[in-house]
């Protein structure tokens, strides 16, 4: 069952095209990726999928229920932390959740309460005020928030935002443990693809507003291929060079600059090749960012 | 200048011999006031002042021999003419300190009134002359017009009841002139449209009266000088 | 609605700068106080000067009703700067914030969000409003006593019986209510069109500045507007205060001069209440929340 259907979904500001003709589905039980530079259209979907940012185009459906005729009963069972964990400063972290608990029709215990700031690790700092937290606490308070009522789906937008390392790695685990152990549908997006490729089960690429690529992650993301970065003093004659080797079919022909997508095993024997071909080499680089990854997409779609 | 100096001597003697004439009928008014000591009086004060807006208010007034004098209202602000205690008929007339001229017979409200000029001799008095129309018959002042060195023109009209054996009126209208009232709007933070009916009444009425009906006197019966 | 009314009202009552505003209503009325216990007799000698002329004045004219009055004349005109600072605010600063997204994301609609927080918005300023008249009237009262309200208008002089005050003064407050909530629901406005919170408070009292001065100038040109500016109305509490006089000139007690005035003045600010909050429900649910 979907759980989130979106279909041609739009938005214009101006002259700008922020999402172009979107459509993806959700399956219930799924860790969804929502990956994207910045700037393509994540949060603008995201914010759209919550109601903040009205469609110029397409429909959302969640829980198989229209989002603009259904907004309220949908919005009952979502949980959300968009972007940056905006709180109110003048507030604890026990004030937030109280507040947050009233404006749900289930009730909300304060023993709940106290399980959900013991979740997200805030339960020593509960009666502080936010405006003494540090990122990273707040972004575990804002998570804190959304997951308080117990919602079937969460959406949560680049929660790992000026997390340190040991916050990013916690984070994961809970996201992981809410599909896991709690069998919670999650959307999570990110311009990290690192992160998106270790708790994603399905991923969809997103750049300048469309959709890039979609499916599940070990289908879009090879662990055993690479992209290779070369810089030559020389670039036109050692594309020549390798266009007429066996790596033709490797080189990524529409980006600048020489990039070329190989299992990472093959490396050396690259090496060796440039070396044979008299290629003055400056630099060869292994690349594994997203940037890189779209301009793999970029070359072959 | 013999003829002169009769004719000098001739008017002194006839202003005293009307000096003369005049003195029973305020000796008259005297006597009668000198009968009252103190008193205590209630009762009900209007103020008709075109720039003042006030409701009916209950007063006491409080008098002690020789003149001392004092309007209060029941728990709130009064309002009286300027210098107007000293031109009630007991200032006016104490001490002796004036020179009473006859002055002619007048009609007011159907009676007969002797109306009697007083000139003070003591130049230290605020007044500077003052008309008395009193009724030969029972000796009461139903109407003074004094002229003060300050405060303008009073007129004072009585009316007696069942006080009048001591001279004391049941009905006193006090007329007094009043000058130019107004404040500049920034003080008064007034700046939408004014209330033209009450401007335009202002600007035609410049006397104003306050107007007291007694009820009730209270007579000898001893009044302590902190009342003043 | 309640449970989101009630959570706004809390935000309202932990907020620093909800005090500003207590705090500042507080320091002004008790300077003033003082100022008049010290020397007040030569500000009401000052202000009688004309009707000394001609009049012996006995009694206790500077009393806690009217330092109540000249209280309230001084600080309508600058309370509903204080209101702006909060009213102003609510979804601006929110919008600035970035919580208003948190808010919008709740099953609550954004209907039910405006008006839950412009009713927490006119609960804020009415309390406000019960601190004046506790300062104001209350005090004023304990430290002055009472007795009639001698009352000295521009071209002539009100002076109403003590027992006829205080429910004028419950009127007054009344209607400076609907003053305020007017101030309220324009900081409301401006409050949904900007996501920053200088802005709309400096628009805020920037409107009511230039509309004041409409109002107060008469000018012919400017006149053909004013009855329909609410900064207009806003000052017609005083209206309570002016009374009735039968044709020989007594004040008719319990009277009050012109009971039209202040019913078309309250009218017109309702209409304006009603005008700018349904404007600031329209706007906020068509905006994008982009912060």
């Amino acid at each position: 069952m979907s759980v989130i259907k979106v279909q041609g979904l739009s938005k214009s500001f101006g002259a700008l095209k922020a999402v172009d003709q979107l459509s993806f589905e959700v399956e219930a039980g799924q860790v969804y990726g929502f990956l994207g530079q910045n700037g393509s259209g994540k949060s603008t979907t995201i914010r759209m999928l919550l109601s903040l940012i009205h469609p110029s185009q397409g429909h959302i459906e969640i829980f198989g229920q229209s989002l603009t005729d259904n907004r309220s009963a949908i919005l009952e069972q979502v949980g959300a932390v968009i972007e940056r964990p905006d709180l109110y400063p003048y507030l604890t972290a026990q004030e937030h959740l109280t507040l947050f608990a009233k404006l749900r029709k289930q009730k909300i215990t304060a023993a709940k309460i106290e399980a959900t700031l013991a979740q997200v690790g805030l339960l020593s700092r509960a009666n502080d005020k936010v405006q003494t937290y540090s990122l990273g606490m707040k972004q575990r308070l804002g998570i804190g928030i959304a997951l308080l009522h117990d919602p079937q789906l969460i959406i949560l937008d680049e929660p790992t935002n000026g997390l340190d390392p040991q916050g990013i790695a916690d984070i994961r685990q809970l996201i992981k443990s809410l599909s896991k152990d709690q069998g919670k549908t999650v959307l999570v997006s990110s311009h990290l693809l690192s992160e998106i490729e270790q708790i994603a089960s399905h991923i969809l690429i997103i750049h300048q507003g469309k959709k890039m690529a979609e499916g599940p992650t070990s289908s879009l993301l090879d662990p055993n291929k690479t992209i290779v970065q070369i810089k030559t003093l020389d670039d036109a004659d050692a594309k020549q060079k390798l266009m007429a080797s066996a790596y033709r079919s490797n080189v990524l022909e529409r980006t600048e600059g020489l990039y070329l997508t190989i299992p990472k095993l093959e490396i050396p024997a690259l090496n060796a090749f440039i070396v044979a071909s008299n290629i003055d080499l400056v630099s060869l680089e292994a690349k594994n960012s997203l940037e890189d990854y779209f301009l793999q997409l970029t070359s072959t779609f | 200048m013999k003829k002169m100096i009769l004719l000098f001597v001739g008017i002194c003697f006839i202003q005293v011999a009307v000096v003369a004439q005049s003195n029973p009928l305020i000796e008259r008014v005297t006597k009668k006031l000198n009968t009252v000591n103190d008193y205590v009086a209630t009762g009900v004060m209007k103020t008709d002042v075109a720039f003042i807006k006030a409701s009916l208010g209950k007063v006491k007034v409080y008098f002690k021999k020789p003149n001392l004098l004092k309007v209060k209202k029941e728990g709130g602000i009064s309002l009286l003419p300027k210098g107007g205690v000293s031109v009630t008929i007991n200032s006016l007339l104490n001490n002796k300190q004036y020179i009473a001229i006859e002055s002619g017979v007048q009609m007011f409200k159907g009676k007969s009134l002797q109306a009697i000029k007083l000139i003070p001799t003591d130049e230290k008095l605020d007044w500077v002359i003052s008309t008395l129309w009193i009724d030969p018959v029972d000796a009461l002042v139903y109407k003074t017009f004094t002229t003060t060195k300050e405060n303008g023109t009073y007129e004072i009209t009585m009316e007696y009841g069942q006080y009048a054996s001591y001279g004391l009126p049941s009905k006193l209208i006090f007329g007094f002139n009043t000058k130019d009232y107004k404040l500049p709007n920034g003080i008064t933070l007034e700046f939408g449209d004014e209330d033209p009916a009450a401007k335009q009444k202002a600007l035609k009425q410049k006397k104003g009266t306050i107007e007291i009906t007694y009820t009730n006197y209270v007579i000898n019966q001893g009044v302590s000088n902190s009342m003043f | 609605m309640w449970p989101i009314i009630q959570i706004e009202l809390f935000k309202i009552y932990k907020r620093p700068r909800t005090y500003i505003a207590f705090g500042a209503i507080a320091a002004l009325i008790l300077v003033i106080q003082m100022g008049l216990k010290i020397d007040g007799e030569a500000y009401a000698a000052f202000l009688m000067k004309d009707i000394n002329d001609t009049l012996t004045v006995d009694g206790k004219v500077l009393n806690g009703y009217l330092i109540c009055y000249i209280l309230l004349q001084l600080l309508l005109v600058h309370v509903p700067l204080l209101v702006a600072l909060i009213a102003a605010d609510m979804l601006s600063g929110e919008a600035n914030l970035g919580t208003l997204r948190l808010l919008f994301t709740t099953p609550y609609s954004r209907t039910q969000w405006v008006l839950a927080k412009f009713v927490a918005a006119s609960l804020y300023t009415i309390l406000l409003l019960i601190w004046l008249a506790f300062l104001a009237l209350f005090l004023s009262m304990w430290i002055f006593g009472t007795d009639d309200l001698f009352l000295m208008k521009s071209n002539y002089v009100v002076l109403i019986q003590e027992q006829d005050v205080f429910w004028r003064y419950l009127g007054a407050f009344v209607f400076a209510s609907f003053s305020l909530l007017t101030v309220a629901a324009l900081g409301f406005l401006m409050s949904s069109l900007a996501n920053n919170s200088i802005g709309p408070i400096v628009a805020t009292i920037s409107a009511i500045v230039f509309f004041t001065i409409l109002s107060t100038l008469n000018i012919p040109l400017f006149n053909v507007v004013k009855p329909y500016l609410f900064t207009t109305h806003m000052n017609n509490w005083k209206e309570f205060f002016d009374i009735q006089v039968n044709e020989s000139n007594d004040a008719i007690t319990g009277s009050i001069l012109n009971v039209a005035k202040i019913k078309n003045s309250i009218i017109i600010l309702a209409i304006h209440i009603g005008l700018f909050v349904g404007a600031s429900v329209w706007i906020m649910k068509k905006k994008d929340i982009l912060s």
